[in-house]
């Protein structure tokens, strides 16, 4: 059986994903993460989770062209140009 | 942001590697890559286990209480590695029961490194210095792999090397400040490490033309890592009073080192399985993977 292992540097740093074992069960599985991620104290926590239970996505669709959530959904460069000429035209005349 | 798609087209593959794109374990993968991954690391594994064994043999050997801990914890660490590196290999679709299989009937290889005797304590300090030292140079280089589940268990396997290379010098640090024969051990054993030492990198093939290259399972040439090696360490070798058995050793006013021509043809009788201590350390192996086989049926009992 395979788990995952993801370890945690410090408290409060997110886990990350530092490797894999194979172990018959939780017990046997921690033993392993241990030595191999917590012996010199490297880690202040570890989760191990079995390969099977962890729900992978990776397909990311963006039929509908969303990018009106993301900043590369704006371009304000021209825009922001002609308001300030604007603005100055205004200001001197 | 969308991911990125990996098109199910070699070419395509390759110049996203080439431009430092990395791939998961469920992504496709050419069958070529796979093949060249599996090799590459499988190697890494097998010399990450018999590399423990010309340090293991001084174990009972240490001259004191601290170092016998400190060579123990470097062994443990070894073989951890190697458990981690198989791990890799086995989500690739080779087991580890066959990696080893293949690693003790002399199939697949190890380095050459592994191949040699440690005569006295001074070998011990010099393999624990300058071969871990040219190791992590070749180990730093694989952060970069464009296969991530290898590039990611390299960052525990050099921060740990980083502890091995201080404990090495320790050893290296206490022997030169010691007595006149104290240092000659260390000169002595510098003297039959130093040609394996210029062979470990490999030949001078240009990058271009090594696959591993190729498919960025390695980040740079075999000669860039041996200049680095030579760049980091000879300096380090010199200051304290050894000499580098080499007299045409050195380094030109455009910053490469000139050094006598390495000896290939025993590189590669050693890593083909012609080396003075291959057949001894496969058989102790193979031994012991037959001994231990009730702790494997134990666990999987479980």
């Amino acid at each position: 059986m395979i788990w995952e292992v993801f370890r945690q540097d410090r408290k409060g740093q997110p886990f990350e994903h530092a490797g894999s074992l194979d172990a018959p069960d939780a017990e046997f599985a921690e033993a392993w993460a241990r030595e191999q991620y917590g012996r010199r104290g490297e880690s202040v926590a570890l989760w191990l989770a079995p390969r099977d239970a962890v729900h992978v996505v990776g397909d990311w669709a963006d039929e509908f062209d969303l990018k009106y959530r993301r900043v590369d959904g704006y371009s304000i460069k021209a825009r922001l140009k002609e308001a300030r000429e604007r603005a100055a035209a205004a200001g001197t005349g | 942001m969308a991911a990125v798609e990996i098109s199910r087209d070699e070419q395509a593959f390759l110049e996203y590697v080439q431009g430092g794109g990395q791939v998961e374990t469920s992504d496709w993968l050419p069958a070529d890559y796979r093949a060249k991954l599996v090799k590459f690391i499988e190697m890494h594994g097998n010399s990450e286990l018999m590399g423990v064994l010309p340090e293991r043999e001084w174990i009972l050997r240490a001259p004191t209480l601290q170092r016998k801990l400190a060579l123990t914890a470097k062994v443990q660490d070894e073989v951890g590695h190697a458990q981690l590196i198989y791990r890799v290999v086995e989500d690739l679709g080779k087991s580890r029961e066959q990696c080893l299989a293949d690693l003790v009937s002399g199939k697949s290889k190890f380095h050459n490194v592994f191949h040699y005797p440690t005569r006295t304590w001074g070998d011990v300090g010099v393999i624990a210095w300058l071969v871990d030292a040219a190791a992590i140079i070749s180990q730093k280089a694989l952060l970069k792999c464009s296969y991530a589940p290898y590039a990611r268990i390299m960052k525990k396997i050099c921060w740990e090397e980083s502890f091995h290379i201080l404990h090495g010098r320790d050893v290296i640090l206490a022997m030169v400040t010691g007595t006149p024969a104290q240092f000659e051990l260390v000169q002595e054993a510098l003297n039959r490490w130093w040609g394996p030492l210029m062979q470990f990198h490999g030949n001078p093939i240009p990058a271009e033309d090594d696959p591993m290259f190729l498919w960025r399972i390695k980040s740079q040439g075999n000669e860039e890592a041996r200049q680095q090696f030579l760049d980091g360490y000879v300096p380090q070798i010199l200051e304290l009073g050894l000499t580098v058995p080499d007299p045409q050793l050195r380094k030109r006013d455009d910053g490469v080192w000139e050094y006598t021509e390495p000896d290939w043809a025993e590189l590669k009788s050693v890593v083909t399985g012609h080396g003075p201590c291959t057949a001894q350390r496969l058989a102790f192996r193979a031994h012991f993977i037959d001994q231990e086989q009730w702790v494997r049926d134990a666990v999987l009992a479980a």
